[in-house]
């Protein structure tokens, strides 16, 4: 029975399989924050007056701000100075075609896996890929054009589209909302625009890849979407990370505006380095997405979490508008010494609204894993409805899984339900699996990603075969 | 094919088996009978190797080699299966996705190529009407929501498709309707050849009706107490156990 578990831990504990540094110059600022590092970064990218100022206004409000401690996650102290908060590949960051793209960042992605040549063929996938903080490759760009579809990076859209960003950024995450998303709205590099246009169904998944490369460097992405009446987009962002010694801070975030009638499919796949086996290394990921619906308009968040040392991330919706809808899909997988405290605010404002979580939390080695929720019906709220279901599935028994529901109503007629499962990988079904000739390892995955399927299901289909792969690359060690 | 000698285990320091002895050729059909806690169920799994069970004296040779050496995983590639008593449910692992994972990797083992999902469909359709097995099952979780009947059913088929060289069929009958226990039956019998060798392990005699084993054993207390032909499930029937325990 002992040496069970002890291969169950052996799984979670192989090595980060996409852990390897592409040897591509870096032009930054040196290390360190005040009003000219924001002033500088504003210069650089070009930026317009307003966003300037939006940028020093978010930069004093995170001075008078400290970082927030009811996580559960513990972490040595951050030193904001030691941080370098702008790089750049030296190359131009503009392409017309691959060709034009430096061979080396090429050959990263064929390590990953995800060759961009391919998938502009095959998937059919427009590729806004962010590597160091500036965009290098933005394909299909025609296309969407046709269709009045802007699929660009935050910097291309500040240039071309600045009253649609003046407009709408800051306007679900404000440059005052917490520490982390007040420090991204100060410094953050670039990111990802989308605009649909009224009434258009966005024909493709739009998708980037983020890398974070150069050492010591603070990625601060910054994403906005904005979906017009009657519209729908499917967004895929998808992780991975070289492996590193010193831990590197992540502090994204993500917007998203569904007008009227209007969708937006936002799914996540996120494999940043989790650290070493001895929890040495890892990325600080700490994000703030959070999504605004208005009337009978639908959010839904997707989400793969399985590496980062350090997760501190809450997709949200508020549902202001009358019978909008909020979802909240999620697997979030922790190994060794990762902490992961994840899970959703659903914030009802709208009469008729909804929503629906369902997070699936699996622990394994030492880490800690906590789904944290919070449920909130305003007074506001006729008829409000919510379902959530929290898993958690413990795999050896050093593992802690923690589940943190808060949920609060204003109005007597909403209807909110709750429900939670701990569940232990069980010998039965890992010898079942033995006797029909299924290795331990395989046994766990198989079980684990059986256990992950009401989630992966909303993922798209290419994506939902790459987070399978990905949870066994992070089970990998975790079975002994 | 399979020999036991002496063979005695133990679990958590108890000790069930008691120095079994058992040989069991190609193209035979075995009974292992007894009274509930006589270790019935224990040989079934030492078998299979679980590991909960340790074996603390004899040995047990399978094809030649050793096979207490062998983890479970590659006595199933070998073509050891067991037909579980209480088959085990996976929640979202679909039933046709388990069972052709489990044929693939008994194929890899055995240096042969893969099976995609289409010739795997194919090749178990035959195998599906055999056991009567409602089609709407094949999607469904492994075992989740299945009735007793269904699972046992499940347990044939998954027997079928991967065609074992020693079945190992633990309590099969427990459960099961008059109906489903024929379905059953036709299954092992229809699988039944020269080459592979059935072990039937049951309280009662009711699955012997259906399938006729070429020898009975009586095991009690650890130990096999009686051997003989068919004729002696009948004898046990009539008699039930008592005057073995004498």
């Amino acid at each position: 029975m002992s040496s069970e578990i002890e291969h169950l831990e052996s799984i979670a504990n192989r090595e980060y399989k996409y852990g390897f540094v592409t040897d591509i110059e870096a032009d930054a600022l040196p290390p360190g924050l005040n009003e000219d590092t924001v002033k500088a970064i504003s210069s650089i990218k070009g930026e317009p007056a307003f966003m300037t100022e939006w940028r020093l206004k978010a930069y004093k409000q995170w001075q008078k701000m400290v970082e927030p401690k009811w996580p559960k996650v513990e972490y040595p102290q951050i030193d904001y100075q030691k941080i370098v908060y702008y790089s750049a590949p030296k190359k131009g960051p503009k392409y017309e075609s691959l060709d034009e793209v430096d061979p080396e960042l090429l050959k990263t992605y064929d390590k990953l896996g995800i060759p961009l040549a391919e998938q502009k063929l095959l998937a059919g996938v427009a590729v806004d890929a962010v590597f160091d903080s500036v965009s290098v490759a933005t394909t299909f760009k025609e296309k969407l054009g046709e269709l009045g579809i802007i699929f660009c990076s935050m910097s291309e859209a500040l240039k071309n589209h600045p009253d649609l960003v003046k407009k709408y950024l800051g306007s679900v995450v404000p440059a005052t909302d917490n520490f982390y998303a007040s420090l991204n709205s100060a410094v953050f590099s670039d990111g990802s625009f989308v605009y649909v246009p009224k009434g258009v169904r966005c024909p493709m998944e739009l998708s980037t890849y983020f890398r974070i490369n150069a050492q010591n460097t603070g990625q601060f992405e910054r994403t906005l979407i904005v979906a017009d009446e009657g519209s729908y987009v499917s967004y895929l962002e998808g992780c991975t990370a070289p492996q590193r010694d010193e831990n590197q801070l992540h502090a994204a975030v993500v917007e998203l505006v569904a007008l009227k009638d209007a969708q937006i499919k936002y799914s996540t796949v996120q494999n940043w380095y989790p650290g070493d086996e001895n929890g040495k290394g890892g990325i600080y990921n700490f994000v703030t997405k959070r999504g605004l619906c208005h009337e009978n308009a639908k959010i839904s968040w997707t989400q793969v979490e399985t590496g980062s040392s350090i997760t501190w991330k809450y997709p949200s919706v508020i549902l202001k508008g009358d019978n909008s809808i909020g979802e909240f899909y999620s697997v979030a997988m922790t190994n060794n010494y990762q902490q992961a405290d994840t899970g959703t605010k659903m914030i009802h404002i709208g009469k008729n609204t909804r929503s629906n979580i369902v997070s699936k939390g699996i622990s394994a080695g030492f880490s800690n894993n906590s789904y944290r929720g919070l449920v909130k019906v305003m007074k506001s709220a006729e008829n409000a409805r919510n379902f959530s279901q929290c898993d958690s599935l413990l795999i050896g028994d050093k593992c802690g899984a923690h589940t943190f529901p808060y949920i609060e109503v204003n109005n007597t007629t909403g209807k909110v339900e709750h429900e939670a499962t701990t569940s232990k990988i069980g010998e039965d079904q890992i010898f079942y699996c033995n006797q029909r000739g299924l290795d331990t390892e395989q046994a766990v995955s198989l079980i684990v990603n059986g256990y992950c399927k009401e989630v992966f299901r909303e993922l798209p289909m290419e994506f939902a075969i790459e987070a399978q792969n990905l949870l066994s690359i992070s089970l990998e060690g975790s079975v002994g | 094919m399979l020999e036991i000698k002496d063979l005695r285990t133990a679990i958590e320091g108890k000790e069930i088996l008691k120095g079994i002895n058992l040989k069991v050729n190609k193209g035979e059909v075995h009974a292992i009978m007894g009274p509930n806690g006589s270790g019935k169920s224990t040989l079934a799994n030492v078998l299979a190797g679980r590991e909960d069970y340790q074996v603390t004296g004899g040995s047990i040779s399978y094809i030649g080699e050793d096979l207490v050496e062998l983890d479970p995983e590659e006595r199933a590639q070998k073509g050891i299966f067991l037909a579980f008593q209480y088959p085990v449910e996976i929640p979202g692992v679909s039933n046709v996705y388990f069972l052709r994972t489990a044929f693939n990797e008994i194929r890899k083992a055995n240096g042969q190529e893969e099976v995609d999902a289409a010739t795997f469909l194919k090749r178990i359709k035959a195998k599906m009407e055999l056991v009567e097995m409602d089609k709407a099952l094949l999607n469904r979780s492994v075992n989740e929501g299945f009735s007793g009947g269904e699972k046992k059913r499940n347990e044939i088929f998954q027997m079928a498709v991967l065609e074992p060289q020693l079945s190992v069929l633990d309590e099969t009958d427990s459960g099961l309707d008059i109906d489903a226990l024929r379905i059953v039956a036709k299954g092992v019998n229809t699988l039944r050849n020269a080459n592979n060798a059935t072990v039937i392990v049951t309280h009662y005699q009711r699955l012997l009706q259906y399938i006729v084993p070429d020898y009975v054993h009586v095991l009690y207390g650890g130990k096999i107490v009686k051997s003989g032909g068919k004729e002696l499930a009948l004898e046990l029937e009539e008699k039930g156990y008592d005057w073995l325990k004498k």
